[in-house]
C-alpha cells in the first residue's frame, strides 16, 4: 500500500489537475472563445482573446509609419537582416569573409530601407518602425559595441594606469546606472555635447547610448575571455619578437573571442531584449508600435492580448538563441 | 584624450550659456509644483522643494526593489529546487517558466501585468472580495489596517491602505523576471554539490528534504551568493522602468524634474550617484554576507 500511495504521486495529481483547469481556462480564452476577425465591437462582445485586433494593425505593428505601398521593402530588410544572423551562426561562416558577406547585407538594407536610387521613393529615417527598427537597433548596438568592447577590455588589462583607469572607470560607470538613464541622457544631453548647429537624429542618439551601454558589458565578456588565455601564450607570443599589437591580432583575440562566443551570445539576448526601452524615448520600435496601436479608440484596453502577442514573438527571436548559446556551451 | 574632454566641454559650456541654464544644484531648493502619485513613509504635496521630490523617489525606488529582492528570492529558490525536482510535472513545469520568463523583455512583462491589472480586474463597484476588507479591482488592492477599514465611497475605496495598480505590476513583473534568473543560479549551485555528499546524507537517514536544509543548501551557498548580487542590482536598476507603466521612482522623478527646469547635467548626475551608492551598499552587504557563508 505504501509504494501505491505517495505523497509524490497524490501532489503529481493535484498538481495535473490544476495545470488542467489552467489549461482549460486558456484554451477558452485564447481560441474558444476568441475574436478573430478585425472588429472591434464583436471583441468587446466576446468573452475570449480579441486577435482581431492583431489582424487589423498587423502592419503597423510590423512597419511602423513607414509609407503603406512600400512596405515590402522593410519586409525584405527584416527576412535578409534575420537572414545574415542566422548564417553567423554556423561555425562554417566564422571566418573573414563572414565581413564581406555582412557588409554586403547592410549595403542592401541600407539602400532598400532610405531608397532614393534605382527608383525607389526616399523614405527619412524617422518613418522607420516596427521589427526592421528592433533589428536595426540590435544589430548596429552590436557591430559598433563589440569593437569598442575589445578595445575596452584590453585597456582594462594594459599596464598602463592611466588607461586602465579609465577603462575601469567607464565600465563601472556604466554598469552601475540603469540604461534608461543612459538612454535620457543620450536624448537631453548629446545635443550639450556636441557643437552648435551640429544635430543628431532620435535614432542615432538612441543608437549611440544602446551602443555606449552594451559595450561596457560585452567588455567584461570579452576580458573573462582574456583571462583564459594562459600566460605561456603571451610569453611565446614575445619570444616570437611579436609587437603588443601583433600578439594581440594573431594570438590572443582569437582564442580569448572563441572561449567567449557562449557569453557573448547571452549578452546579446540580454541586449536585444533590451532594445525594447527605446520606447521610453519616443522611439517606434516593435514594442512601441504595439503600445501605439493601443491608442487607436476602438482597440483600448485589448493590452493584455496584445502585449501577450508581443511576448510570444519576442520569445521567437529570444529562444532561438538561448538554445544555441547552450549547444555552443555543450560542445566546448 | 585630454583634446577630446576639452572639445566637449567647451561645447557643453557654449550650449548651456545659449540657453540659459545656470547649472549647480540650486534648483533643489525651488518648489516642484508636481504632484506625485503615491509615496512610501513620506508625506508630500506639489508645494514641496524639487529636492523632497526627488527623496520621495528614492524611498520609492527602495521600497520596491528590497520587497521584489525578497519575493524574487523566494520565488526563484523554489522554482529553481522545482527544476530538479524528482517529479517530471513539476519539473517540466518550473523549466517552462524559467525559459518563457528569461526569453521576454521586462518591459513587455510589465506592460503585460500592467494590462493585466487595469482591464481584466472589475471596476472598484463589484470589486472582488477574496478576504473579508479586502478588494481587488482596477483602482489596486485595498486593505484594512489597524486605523480603518477600506469603504467605497463615489467610484473609489477611502480607509484602511493600498496598493496601487501600478506598484503592483511593477513588483509581479521585477519579481516573475527576476526569479526566472535566480532559479538557474540556485539550480547550478545545487547541482555543484558532488553526488557523495546526497549519498552520504542518505546514508545517515535522513530525508531528501532534510539533505537539502542542513548539507547540500549550506555549501551551495558559497557558489550562489556572488552571482546572485548582481542579479539583486539587476533588479535594482530594473526598477527604473517604472517609468514606463507611470510609478512614480527616482528615474521618473528625475526626468520630470529634468523636464522642468533643464538641469539635465545635474539630473543624471544625482541619477547616477544614487544608483551607484546603492550599487555599492548592496556589493558591500553580499561580500560581507559570502565572507560569512565562506568561514
Amino acid at each position: 500500500m505504501r509504494r501505491f500511495f505517495t505523497w509524490n504521486s497524490l501532489f503529481t495529481l493535484v498538481l495535473a489537475a490544476l495545470l488542467l483547469k489552467a489549461l482549460v481556462s486558456f484554451v477558452d480564452w485564447a481560441f474558444i472563445d476568441a475574436v478573430w476577425r478585425p472588429d472591434s465591437k464583436a471583441c468587446r462582445a466576446a468573452g475570449g482573446a480579441c486577435w482581431g485586433f492583431i489582424a487589423d494593425k498587423h502592419r503597423f505593428i510590423l512597419f511602423g509609419t513607414y509609407p503603406y505601398e512600400e512596405h515590402w521593402r522593410p519586409l525584405i530588410s527584416t527576412v535578409l537582416l534575420v537572414a545574415l544572423w542566422v548564417l553567423s551562426g554556423f561555425r562554417f561562416f566564422w571566418k573573414p569573409r563572414l565581413i564581406a558577406i555582412w557588409a554586403v547585407g547592410l549595403t542592401a538594407i541600407g539602400v532598400l530601407m532610405w531608397g532614393g536610387v534605382f527608383g525607389l521613393p526616399a523614405v527619412e529615417n524617422e518613418r522607420w518602425g516596427g521589427m526592421i527598427l528592433t533589428l536595426i537597433l540590435f544589430t548596429f548596438g552590436v557591430a559598433f559595441a563589440f569593437p569598442l568592447a575589445i578595445l575596452l577590455a584590453l585597456a582594462r588589462r594594459s599596464t598602463l594606469p592611466a588607461i586602465r583607469t579609465l577603462a575601469v572607470g567607464y565600465i563601472e560607470l556604466v554598469r552601475g546606472v540603469p540604461l534608461i538613464s543612459l538612454l535620457f541622457m543620450s536624448s537631453v544631453m548629446l545635443p550639450l555635447f556636441l557643437p552648435e548647429g551640429v544635430g543628431l537624429d532620435k535614432l542615432l542618439r538612441a543608437q549611440t547610448a544602446l551602443i555606449l551601454f552594451a559595450a561596457a558589458y560585452l567588455a567584461e565578456v570579452v576580458r573573462g575571455g582574456l583571462q583564459a588565455i594562459p600566460k605561456e601564450q603571451y610569453e611565446a607570443a614575445d619570444a616570437l619578437g611579436l609587437t603588443y599589437w601583433q600578439r594581440t591580432r594573431a594570438v590572443v583575440l582569437p582564442q580569448a573571442l572563441r572561449i567567449a562566443v557562449p557569453p557573448l551570445v547571452s549578452t546579446f539576448i540580454g541586449f536585444f531584449k533590451n532594445t525594447s526601452l527605446v520606447v521610453v524615448i519616443g522611439l517606434f520600435d516593435f514594442l512601441s508600435t504595439v503600445k501605439t496601436s493601443l491608442n487607436e479608440p476602438a482597440w483600448t484596453g485589448f493590452g493584455v492580448e496584445a502585449y501577450f502577442f508581443a511576448a510570444l514573438v519576442y520569445f521567437a527571436f529570444c529562444w532561438p538563441m538561448s538554445l544555441y548559446s547552450r549547444g555552443l556551451e555543450r560542445a566546448r | 584624450m585630454l583634446g577630446l574632454a576639452w572639445f566637449l566641454i567647451s561645447n557643453t559650456l557654449a550650449n548651456l550659456e545659449l540657453r540659459r541654464i545656470a547649472s549647480g544644484f540650486g534648483f533643489l531648493g525651488r518648489e516642484a509644483g508636481f504632484e506625485i502619485g503615491e509615496s512610501f513613509f513620506l508625506r508630500y504635496g506639489a508645494a514641496d522643494s524639487y529636492l523632497r521630490a526627488l527623496v520621495v523617489g528614492l524611498a520609492n525606488t527602495l521600497a520596491v526593489s528590497a520587497i521584489g529582492i525578497v519575493l524574487a528570492t523566494g520565488l526563484g529558490t523554489v522554482v529553481g529546487l522545482g527544476r530538479l525536482s524528482g517529479n517530471r510535472l513539476l519539473r517540466g513545469l518550473c523549466t517552462a517558466y524559467v525559459e518563457f520568463v528569461r526569453n521576454v523583455p521586462l518591459l513587455v512583462q510589465l506592460f503585460f501585468w500592467y494590462a493585466v491589472i487595469t482591464e481584466t480586474l472589475p471596476i472598484a463597484r463589484e470589486a472582488l472580495e477574496p478576504l473579508p476588507g479586502v478588494f481587488l479591482s482596477n483602482r489596486g488592492i485595498f486593505f484594512p489596517t489597524l486605523s480603518g477599514t477600506p469603504v467605497l465611497q463615489g467610484f473609489n475605496f477611502v480607509g484602511g491602505s493600498s496598493i496601487s495598480p501600478e506598484f503592483a505590476a511593477l513588483l509581479l513583473g521585477l519579481v516573475t523576471y527576476t526569479a526566472g534568473f535566480i532559479a538557474e543560479i540556485v539550480r547550478a549551485g545545487v547541482l555543484s554539490i558532488v553526488r557523495g555528499q546526497w549519498e552520504a546524507a542518505q546514508a545517515i537517514g535522513l530525508t531528501r528534504a532534510q539533505t537539502l536544509r542542513h548539507v547540500v543548501l549550506p555549501q551551495a551557498l558559497r557558489v550562489i551568493v556572488p552571482p546572485m548580487t548582481s542579479q539583486y542590482l539587476d533588479l535594482t536598476k530594473n526598477s527604473s522602468l517604472a517609468v514606463a507603466i507611470g510609478y512614480p521612482d527616482l528615474v521618473s522623478i528625475a526626468n520630470t524634474t529634468v523636464n522642468q527646469t533643464g538641469q539635465a547635467i545635474e539630473g543624471i548626475a544625482i541619477i547616477m550617484g544614487v544608483y551607484l551608492t546603492i550599487s555599492l551598499t548592496i556589493s558591500a552587504f553580499m561580500n560581507w554576507y559570502n565572507a560569512r557563508v565562506l568561514r
